[in-house]
């Protein structure tokens, strides 16, 4: 079957089986940010956004995406550019083995798209779904902390990601399309 | 079944599936005993395993492998292969397994290095320093406390995934998500029969190990199916096969006996272990070596005794997990060693000072009691233990907490704590290598056979090589893991990469800071004690300098030309202590059992923390782990020996609303024998939540948790029990009476 789908703001028509899980269309399209930790959603490594919502796409079909704009983290910043989570996440030493990282990150970018001011409670509660075997969490909420606080000073939020795109747009990279 | 044997297998009409490429069962691949232990040669785990057996041992074994175009086709064609079983009795309890008349589980002829076939021994285990029972006669006192721990599983979020395929050069390429590249290129060499000199194994990035990958698991069967079909083939564990069929943290029962006299001073220990290691004994013995080795030696007492019998089940099997062996020695210890000062109504931590290893010490049983073998002597010379108590007991309010009266309704708290002491490496055993070259702009190529696993390793090396050569970090250019291309190294296991590798590293670094010096008193017509290196340049004075890049050029391009280059190994004789203090808060509803840790506070003594920021991650990482141990996680098996909690729904780890306040302080000392006076970090903080929980359990309604884990079920379940036995406690010590 074919599948409309704009990842990363790219839009494009995908062959696919009315069976493939959308993580598995992903990671043979080549954005191995989204990762396999379980089958049954319950480990969030697999975390991407759909229309700016965190979903697992592991439990999630292809087909269902139909239409919809998929969110993973290679669109969120680039290694020259980071997005101001991703910026946090280097600083504060958030990152282990990095495997839970970039769901970590876009569950970040789902909870600062909706509460520019959250508690540490809100950071622990967005995170949630994203088990991670390695920091303790300890410095993943710092960084979700210490981005919240910057984007909010910076005036960034859903403005700094667009922000973003324009200066992937200006170097002719790849268009990273969060809404 | 968790014990058959298979009497016949078919795997005809899986083979004629269309799309199937190969189906390999035991009639198809050449016996050769090994162990899936990824552990130096020759491996000190018994040679109990085959790839492909005639025999299952538990549920999740291997009975059959399938290559096949797709998933699909591969799950069709195992359903399709026709195997007939013929039931064996299981055993399902350590204790049954040693029992006359038990059946026995590796009879077979050809398996070697297990202790006591004929009685389901893979590893036995004594040593003994002084006269533990002349120490007990002569104590004022005597205590014993039986303690268990469970199953548990490292869990890492990525699971076991291998690709192997031949190159152009038609030699066998193993990209695994591996601890141990080396030990896995040698075990899959011996496997396979193809040699060394053909199979190139190379990790790349991977997400996390813990232990569990410290194994020999899927490339094994991966490198046949691949050497079968002459295709690429890729192999990766479901979230269910991980858990059921990967490795697990052995479970003992461990009894916990001290001589003590009246003021506290200790007069004889004995820790005797009776150890699982399931259906393979995998890391059997030296996990087990470690319980008394990374406990015992904590505290000077004259007369010690260690004995352990890892006995085999039907059941999954026991391997490396973070802490091997300490965590369960420590959790018998330290909840012990409270217990006595309670009896003696002491103070638990000013009983733990009185006996408190200290600088200077040489602790005999670490001589004694070496991993596999017997040790060697170890002094130690650097020790803030002190310190560690000090600054742990400031930052959790001990002596008020521990003061304060008992809170009304049904929400008690209490604090508890506990004392820990692991290794740096194996002595005389684990090595590393570590090469690095100078390029034309200044920038060198690091190349380590070291196994950053998610650890940091990369980092440290980069940092450990860039003061040395007095450049900022990002000059390293830091390739590792890759059997062709970077030196050998036993790979990340035993809290060894910093301390072992590290100053393999720094030497490299020293012999091309060395030859960089050479080259710019040629340039400068000078002898080199005139000059110096710093920021980066040789300076000779204060005003005359050379880049490195300079320097670089010059050595390549302009005269007597060769490369600036380093090449270094290292190994030692002593693996120094990192020691730590941990200290929990727990809250405990009384009317569910329910324990809910409010604060935990680590410090730790891991002589000079290279990266700071690296080191206290490993603690917080480590200490979640180790908080799931104590309250959350346990692999639960139905009467037949399947496991039932195979997902992240039933097998519980902390989530990030699950955690406590946490406060993780680097009490630094410096070790002379660490680069730049490093010790290890990665393992000592998962040792203490379960014994720290405990106390701190105890401190808050006076029940005494011996049993992981401290599930609502349980403590509910140890407060009616411990009711009851306060009446029948009538008798004399060794008994303990409950606050």
């Amino acid at each position: 079957m074919k599948i409309d789908l704009t990842i990363n703001g790219s839009r494009g028509t995908y062959e696919t089986h009315p069976g493939t899980l959308l993580m598995e269309l992903l990671r043979k399209e080549g954005w191995f940010s989204v990762k396999h930790g379980c089958e049954t959603g319950e480990c969030g490594t697999c975390t991407v956004l759909i229309d700016g919502m965190t979903i697992n796409s592991c439990i999630y079909l292809a087909a269902q995406a139909h239409g919809k704009s998929i969110t993973t983290v290679e669109a969120l910043g680039t290694p020259e550019n980071m997005h101001p989570i991703q910026q946090a996440f280097v600083e504060t030493g958030a990152v282990q083995c990095g495997y839970c990282t970039p769901a970590m990150v876009l569950a970040a970018q789902e909870l600062l798209s909706q509460n520019r001011e959250p508690t540490e409670a809100d950071v622990r509660d967005a995170l949630t779904g994203q088990l991670c075997r390695c920091t303790g969490y300890v410095k993943p909420v710092e960084a979700v902390m210490l981005a919240a606080r910057r984007m909010k000073e910076g005036g960034q939020g859903e403005e700094g990601l667009s922000g973003n795109r324009e200066a992937d747009d200006s170097s002719g990279r790849r268009e990273a399309g969060v809404r | 079944m968790a014990h058959a044997r298979i009497k016949r297998i078919d795997a005809s009409r899986a083979r004629a599936l269309p799309g199937v490429h190969a189906v390999l069962t035991h009639h198809d691949i050449p016996r050769i005993p090994y162990t899936t232990a990824g552990q130096g040669h020759p491996e000190p785990s018994p040679y109990d395993a085959v790839v492909l057996d005639n025999r299952v041992r538990f549920v999740g074994d291997r009975v059959a492998a399938v290559a096949a175009d797709t998933i699909e086709i591969a799950r069709q064609a195992v359903e399709l292969i026709e195997v007939e079983y013929e039931e064996l009795p299981a055993i399902l309890d350590p204790e049954d397994a040693i029992k006359p008349g038990a059946v026995l589980i590796h009879d077979e002829p050809d398996s070697s290095g297990i202790h006591d076939p004929s009685r389901n021994i893979a590893a036995h285990i004594h040593a003994k320093v002084g006269d533990p029972e002349e120490g007990f006669r002569k104590a004022d006192r005597v205590f014993e406390g039986t303690y268990h721990v469970q199953y548990v599983q490292q869990a890492p979020l990525e699971p076991h995934v291998v690709i192997t395929y031949f190159d152009e050069n038609d030699r066998l390429n193993i990209r695994l998500s591996t601890q141990v590249p080396f030990h896995a290129r040698r075990i899959v060499s011996k496997v396979t029969q193809i040699p060394v000199s053909k199979i190139r194994v190379i990790k790349p990035r991977i997400g996390g190990g813990f232990g569990v990958k410290q194994e020999i698991l899927i490339e094994d069967i991966c490198a046949w199916l691949t050497k079968v079909t002459r295709r690429p083939v890729r192999l990766e564990y479901t979230r269910e096969e991980e858990l059921r069929s990967s490795r697990t943290r052995h479970p003992q029962k461990l009894v916990y006996k001290t001589g003590v006299n009246n003021d506290g001073k200790l007069v004889a220990m004995t820790l005797k272990v009776l150890a699982n290691t399931g259906a393979y004994g995998s890391h059997a013995l030296t996990v087990q070596c470690n319980t008394g080795s990374k406990s015992l030696p904590l505290y000077r007492c004259d007369n010690v005794e260690f004995e352990a019998v890892v006995v085999y089940t039907n059941l999954p099997v026991a391997g490396a997990f973070r802490g091997y062996g300490a965590p369960q020695g420590l959790f018998a210890q330290e909840v012990h060693l409270d217990e006595v000062a309670h009896a003696l109504g002491m103070d638990p931590i000013e009983l733990r000072r009185k006996n408190l290893v200290q600088v200077g010490d040489s602790p005999p049983l670490l001589e004694e009691l070496g991993e596999g073998k017997a040790g060697f002597k170890q002094v130690i010379l650097s020790c803030e233990m002190e310190e560690c108590i000090r600054r742990g007991k400031q930052a959790i309010e001990w002596d008020k907490k521990r003061t304060r009266p008992p809170a009304e309704g049904s929400k008690k708290r209490g604090v508890g704590m506990a004392c820990l002491m692991h290794g740096s490496g194996i002595p005389g055993v684990d090595m590393g290598a570590a090469y690095l070259k100078i390029n034309e702009d200044g920038s060198f190529n690091v190349q380590v056979g070291a196994t950053d696993i998610g650890t940091g390793a990369d980092t440290i090396f980069a940092q450990i090589a860039a003061e040395v050569l007095t450049v900022p970090v990002d000059k390293m250019i830091v390739y590792s893991s890759d059997t062709d291309f970077t030196p050998f190294d036993v790979g990340a296991y035993a809290s060894s990469t910093t301390y072992i590798t590290g100053v393999a590293m720094k030497k490299a670094a020293e012999q091309c800071r060395d030859q960089i010096l050479t080259v710019a008193s040629n340039m400068f017509e000078e002898p080199i004690d005139n000059l110096t290196l710093r920021d980066g340049r040789v300076w000779s004075g204060n005003d005359k300098s050379l880049t490195l890049s300079e320097i670089a050029l010059h050595s390549l391009y302009s005269s007597d030309q060769f490369q600036i280059q380093g090449a270094a190994s290292h190994f030692s004789y002593h693996s120094p202590p990192p020691f730590a203090a941990q200290f929990a808060e727990v809250e405990v509803d009384i009317e569910t059992g329910q324990v809910k840790v409010l604060e935990f506070v680590s410090c730790i003594d891991c002589g000079v923390a290279i990266n700071p920021d690296g080191a206290t991650g490993q603690v917080e990482g480590g200490v979640t782990q180790g908080l799931g141990y104590a309250l959350t996680e346990k692999l639960l098996f139905d009467e037949k020996g399947k496991m039932l909690n195979t997902s992240f729904r039933d097998y519980k780890m902390f989530a990030s609303t699950d955690m406590p306040r946490m406060t993780s302080i680097l009490v630094e000392s410096y070790e002379p024998h660490g680069p730049f006076g490093a010790k290890a970090v990665a393992e000592i903080p998962i040792d203490g939540p379960a014994p720290a929980v405990s106390n701190a359990i105890y401190n808050a309604i006076g029940v005494r948790m011996r049993s992981l884990p401290f599930t609502p079920e349980n403590v509910y379940t140890a407060m009616k029990n411990f009711q009851e036995q306060d009446i029948e406690k009538k008798q004399p010590a060794p008994a303990m009476a409950p606050r």
